[in-house]
């Protein structure tokens, strides 16, 4: 019970602890504020500019969502499609492992010429950058099905479409739930790296302009709330998954 | 086979195979490599047959065989008189695993069938809760009464299995396939299903074929037991089992019963030593 209690606590515990040696590090070796801020001065700079943070907060949290959207629908198609036939699975895989490992920052000048500065980049890196884990996961629950299963709805006359939406789709949903956790995180990620340099507004922006101007404590305040609102996300993925999907968590059949 | 059947010709024959050879593929039969050959097989309605041999002897691929899973290479199956053509719907399954699905309830896991096969699937929705009543009172017959509404992973491995059964027995097919159901459940587990499997074929007299490696199980439970050699696949004896019925597990400890063991796996040891010089 104890053990339990510690355990709960022990992130913030050890968020607690950091932060003091921090502070206890730069104020011992008076660190330049303008070098490395204390973690003072980014919570003074935080509650100054709280105002401007939470507006660029705001577009990056929305453009995120926007791009994290689309990953989740053609995440899910993509992932149906390849996950239920294996023709599909063996032509579109390989590709997408290709482009998979493309830096994702690297498309930001293209997207730029296309789309021009703005929402357009943002929402389309964080979709680009997302939407594989997505379509990866959903593929390997649909493709991962008992042949015996398989046979037994078979011989009752059951379509490739019934197995897909009786057993496949379900099957997926834990999987499904994982990826979603995995891939808002990287959703922020690449909405943060496009901002940087194609758009005037968002955590991104402000990250270089504060920095531009020497301002490390709101760029290092900026960064914290971009951690935030990712973590947040995961852990209502998180919650999410465990109560649509508790019958993964259990230890299933019993062999 | 040995011995041949040479009961009346004009008997209706509930499953019937006229010489079956199957190969997997194309390459494989022009190689003569055949997965099971010349099998002949004439099995009484709602009789109760065993098959019983070494693993990887073919069994299962005669499963897939007398359900239309797969069409044999040459010959020719009936199944209530109709050639197969095609997945049989009257037929339902159970394997070693019970595969059951965990989001499903018990309950809803032995319904999966109804969703899906035709006529129950079109009136699925309006006749629910008549399918529901139906899929309780199957389960509480065999000993799961209280436990419809638990999850699969909530189950033991032998209460999933009987849940597994249900399941291949919900739409009430006229020909139940068994493939070592109760291969991972343990001695007295085991028994305990022998006779819920009994009791339930004794009541609805559907076709049973069992293929199992236990030959205790075969014995008790079946009117004829099959033996089988492996590779190539073929029906080496035919043994009809006289034990009175209704069978009783103290059935089992009798000298009878044992001697038809005995003798069972004396032919399984032929087969095995005759492979063993075959491929040294």
């Amino acid at each position: 019970m104890n053990k339990k209690l510690i355990e709960m606590w022990a992130p913030w515990i050890l968020l607690v602890v950091l932060i003091l040696l921090w502070q206890i590090l730069c104020s011992a070796l008076e660190v330049s504020e303008f070098i490395f801020p204390s973690p003072w001065r980014i919570w003074t700079q935080f509650l100054e500019f709280k105002g401007i943070i939470a507006a660029h907060a705001w577009r990056t949290f929305w453009v995120t969502m926007v791009g994290f959207g689309i990953a989740i629908v053609v995440g899910v198609l993509l992932g149906f499609v390849i996950g239920s036939s294996r023709l599909a699975y063996a032509a579109v895989y390989p590709l997408m492992t290709g482009f998979n490992a493309l830096p994702k920052a690297a498309f930001v000048p293209i997207l730029v010429v296309w789309f021009g500065i703005g929402v357009g980049p943002a929402i389309l890196t964080a979709f680009l950058i997302s939407f594989f884990p997505i379509m990866v996961n959903i593929a390997t629950g649909l493709a991962t099905l008992e042949p015996e299963l398989e046979d037994v709805l078979r011989v009752l006359g059951a379509k490739r479409w019934d197995v897909l939406v009786k057993v496949g789709l379900p099957r997926s949903m834990p999987y499904f739930y994982g990826s979603l956790k995995v891939a808002i995180t990287l959703a922020f990620v690449g909405t943060t790296v496009s901002e940087m340099t194609a758009a005037n507004e968002g955590i991104g922006y402000l990250l270089i302009s504060a920095g531009s101007a020497m301002q490390m404590g709101l760029a290092f305040a900026g960064l914290l709330v971009v951690g935030a609102m990712a973590m947040v996300m995961y852990e209502l993925f998180s919650v999410i998954e465990k109560h649509t999907t508790a019958w993964a968590h259990r230890g299933s059949q019993g062999h | 086979m040995t011995t041949t059947v040479h009961d009346d010709k004009a008997a209706p024959w509930f499953v019937d195979f006229q010489d079956v050879w199957l190969a997997y593929n194309e390459q494989l039969l022009q190689q003569n490599h055949f997965a099971v050959e010349a099998i002949d097989l004439k099995v009484r309605q709602g009789e109760f047959i065993a098959i019983v041999g070494p693993s990887g002897c073919g069994k299962s691929t005669f499963m897939k065989l007398t359900t239309g899973l797969k069409m044999p290479s040459m010959g020719k199956i009936l199944i209530d008189g109709q050639p197969v053509t095609g997945p049989l719907k009257i037929s339902g399954m159970a394997f070693q695993a019970p595969s059951l699905l965990p989001w499903r309830t018990t309950v809803d896991n032995v319904l999966l069938p109804l969703e899906i096969v035709e006529p129950y699937r079109s009136q699925f929705k309006a006749k629910r809760a008549e399918y529901v009543e139906r899929a309780r009172k199957l389960l509480q017959k065999v000993g799961l009464g209280g436990y419809e509404d638990k999850f699969p992973w909530q189950l033991s491995g032998g209460m999933q299995q009987r849940a597994s059964i249900c399941r291949a027995l919900i739409h009430e097919p006229k020909m139940l396939l068994l493939d070592e159901p109760f291969g991972a459940l343990d001695a007295f587990t085991r028994e305990e299903l022998w006779c819920i499997l009994r009791d339930l074929w004794t009541e609805q007299r559907f076709n049973v074929i069992l293929v199992t490696h236990d030959l205790r199980e075969s014995v008790f439970l079946a009117d004829t037991v099959y033996v089988m050699s492996k590779s190539p696949g073929r029906f080496v004896v035919r043994r009809e089992i006289e034990l009175p019925r209704p069978r009783d597990l103290e059935v089992t400890y009798t000298q009878k019963f044992s001697d038809i063991v005995h003798e069972l796996r004396g032919h399984i040891g032929a087969i095995r030593q005759t492979g063993a010089h075959t491929t040294a």
